[in-house]
């Protein structure tokens, strides 16, 4: 039963890092950029909707369509201002200037949102009514007589990680833009000469990234509901190591790495060592990246001569 | 016409993240907060009256920010009271940012130097601490800290003193406690492998337990980057039979595994270090997590002593919030200079080695009275010997349990 559990708590959180690791690979699959700063979007995105539901009383749909939005429009012009004057540099200066925005989106929080801590409202609770009427908020559910135990929030994370990749997968194999996002990853001067709006599809691409980011951050703090500015930048490695794993660029790729980095995290740490986990997970990654370089699910790409 | 929409949606994006900005309580940038007290000169004012220049680091931003402001505010708020009396002493405060970061403590602490700072509050928080310390040391200049309680920040440097237990103290004190009280007998303990503070509790905590008749059955870890789920670990404690679960951390993780342990129906004794301390300020956190909690801690805040009534009725109506146990500790620091620095009859114009030179002498010799405990003596060790009160949360209110 405990390994149950344990592995509940692993899927759980791999989920998460299933998320941010799909927003991760969209844009590198279709821009070839490691977007760095895209954790602390992730973090914005939480921020916001904390502000909205905590501070404006509005309720959490509203707040989380508001990150969402919020967090759409910041990836953009984050895109716009800072990564598309690169298009043409070498892609080691886009890395450094998504370092470098990832940093001065931590520092503007610290400055606008201060250090202090703040905890996360719980949306995945039922007021449960005991038979002596005190009413007490009820945050999952129980198996076996409190035994096995599922939180709503595991739940939710898990069907809104399926539904996302389900959504994408259609998206873009059958969309236009989906095509042209395609089309762009494979080609961009051959994408330009078939009348496909390069800059325009990139951005998008950064849109739906950055969307993605606002809900992976609202479903991380609702299941470790403490928000500092640095909230993102742990997740978000993870979930770029997730992204590798998988294979980068692959969106199946993205959440099978996610799930399994997730969950040999988890295991690792029941079953061998609290003070290894990490060690064993990105052992696991240098072994399987030895065996396999692109990822689990990665494509070849044939250097052309 | 691209210009001007990515023009638009930047402006957009700066009022979206002011509009929410606004709401919360802002804290000044620390370059600003250390441009105000550096300019004034130093040694004597118009009065004839001695100012001493008194330096000092902590976290004002960061994850440990709340421990850093806590002792800055109090600092400012002892050394404002001392300079209005207008004694003999007086001081001149400056206080650096060093985000609980050691390389930024030295950096701060260069700064301080070069302003020509003559004693030092050290650091706030243990990590940064050490590395001040060894610079301090180095140079002769004396401190002491309020709330850097790790060994290794006196061990081995004559002129380094703290306020605060060193972390010894609280693990083997926490130890005696729970067996004094008959807490319980089966113990976990969830401790962070990668920060001194934490290290240091735990090994004493574990070399005191044995000999106590706890038993630890549960011994389990985090580290930064892995401090959110702690699943696994409140599992283990449950699973074994863990009474009580005994955590010398922060506050941060803790609030955290407060509401995974309730998730998964585990409400064990819970029993903290310091590092507690504030928990019941995080917002947004519910403080039924917290209740029951127990720590050993040398301040409360709810004491009926008339010098404790007065430092908290002052520091709220200054800074709005109840001052915790390391803006006590702060606050003492400030008083026990003034106290030694009068003993030892200093002036100002004495080199900062000098100074130094006597508060050696001082410290190790003198008894003080301070709000975190009366009749405090040091060692030569800089160690502090004072006795610690067990608090416990109750309606969401630390009351003291003796």
């Amino acid at each position: 039963m405990s390994f149950l559990n344990s592995l509940i708590s692993g899927v759980s959180l791999g989920s998460i890092y299933a998320i941010i690791a799909l927003g991760y690979t969209m844009v590198y699959g279709i821009a070839k950029m490691l977007n760095f700063a895209h954790g602390d979007v992730i973090m914005v995105g939480a921020y916001i909707c904390f502000f909205a539901v905590s501070r404006f009383s509005l309720p959490p749909l509203v707040g989380v369509l508001l990150a969402v939005v919020v967090c759409t429009l910041l990836g953009m012009t984050i895109e716009k201002l800072a990564y598309a004057p690169l298009r043409a540099a070498p892609s080691l200066a886009v890395l450094i200037t998504a370092i470098g925005v990832s940093y001065f989106l931590q520092n503007a929080a610290l400055l606008l949102w201060t250090p202090n801590p703040k905890v996360f409202p719980n949306f995945f609770a039922r007021k449960v009514t005991a038979p002596d009427g005190t009413v007490t908020d009820q945050t999952g559910m129980a198996f076996f007589d409190g035994a096995l135990r599922v939180s709503y929030v595991t739940l939710v994370t898990i069907l809104v990680c399926l539904a996302i990749m389900a959504v994408l997968t259609v998206f873009i194999n059958s969309s236009k833009l989906g095509k042209a996002m395609r089309a762009v990853s494979e080609d961009k001067d051959a994408a330009r000469l078939m009348g496909i709006n390069v800059n325009t599809t990139i951005s998008a691409t950064f849109a739906i990234g950055s969307g993605l980011a606002a809900i992976a951050g609202v479903l991380l703090c609702s299941a470790y509901p403490t928000l500092v500015p640095t909230t993102g930048s742990m997740p978000g490695i993870k979930a770029f190591t997730a992204a590798v794993f998988g294979g980068i660029g692959s969106i199946p790729g993205a959440l099978l790495g996610g799930l399994l980095l997730g969950v040999i995290e988890i295991l690792a740490k029941a079953y061998i060592s609290t003070q290894l986990s990490d060690a064993v997970v990105f052992g696991v990654l240098i072994v399987v990246l030895l065996v396999k370089p692109t990822g689990l699910l990665g494509k070849v790409v044939r250097e052309k001569v | 016409m691209k210009k001007a929409l990515s023009l638009v949606l930047a402006l957009v994006m700066v009022f979206a993240l002011v509009a929410c900005g606004g709401s919360s309580e802002s804290t000044k940038a620390p370059a600003e907060q250390s441009s105000e007290t550096t300019t004034a000169p130093a040694t004597t004012d118009a009065s004839g009256a001695q100012v001493f220049k008194l330096g000092g680091t902590g976290p004002l931003t960061g994850g440990a920010a709340i421990y850093g402001m806590a002792v800055k505010n109090a600092a400012e708020l002892a050394v404002n009271e001392i300079n209005a009396l207008g004694g003999d002493v007086q001081f001149e405060l400056n206080f650096q940012d060093d985000a609980h970061d050691a390389e930024k403590a030295v950096n701060a602490y260069n700064t301080l130097k070069d302003w020509g700072m003559q004693i030092s509050l050290g650091s706030v928080t243990s990590t940064p601490c050490v590395a001040t310390s060894a610079e301090t040391y180095a140079d002769r200049i004396f401190a002491i800290t309020p709330s850097g309680s790790s060994t290794s920040v006196i061990e081995g440097k004559d002129n380094q003193f703290q306020m605060c237990f060193t972390d010894p103290n609280q693990g083997s004190a926490s130890a005696q406690y729970i067996h004094d009280k008959a807490l319980a007998s089966k113990v976990a303990v969830i401790w962070k492998n990668d920060d001194v503070y934490s290290k240091g509790i735990y090994d004493t905590f574990m070399a005191a337990a044995p000999g106590l008749g706890l038993e630890v059955v549960s011994d389990t870890t985090f580290a930064d980057g892995s401090d959110t789920d702690f699943s696994v670990q409140i599992a283990d404690a449950q699973a074994k039979g863990a009474e009580l679960v005994f955590l010398p951390m922060y506050y941060t993780p803790a609030s955290l595994i407060f509401a995974q342990a309730k998730a998964a129906g585990y409400s064990p004794i819970w029993f903290g270090v310091d590092g507690m301390d504030g928990i019941l300020t995080l917002e947004g956190f519910d403080t039924s997590l917290a209740e029951g909690v127990m720590l050993l801690t040398p301040f409360n805040a709810d004491s009926d002593d008339q010098m404790t009534k007065n430092f908290v009725k002052s520091y709220q109506e200054k800074y709005g919030d109840i001052p915790n146990q390391f803006a006590a500790d702060a606050y003492d620091c400030v008083y026990a200079y003034k106290q030694a620095l009068e003993n030892a009859k200093c002036t100002a114009d004495m080199s900062a080695e000098d100074i130094c030179t006597a508060m050696i002498a001082q410290f190790t010799s003198m008894t003080f009275d301070g709000l975190t405990g009366e009749g405090m003596t040091w060692g030569t060790d800089g160690a502090v010997t004072k006795s610690p009160k067990g608090m416990i949360i109750q309606n969401g209110a630390y009351v003291g349990l003796d």
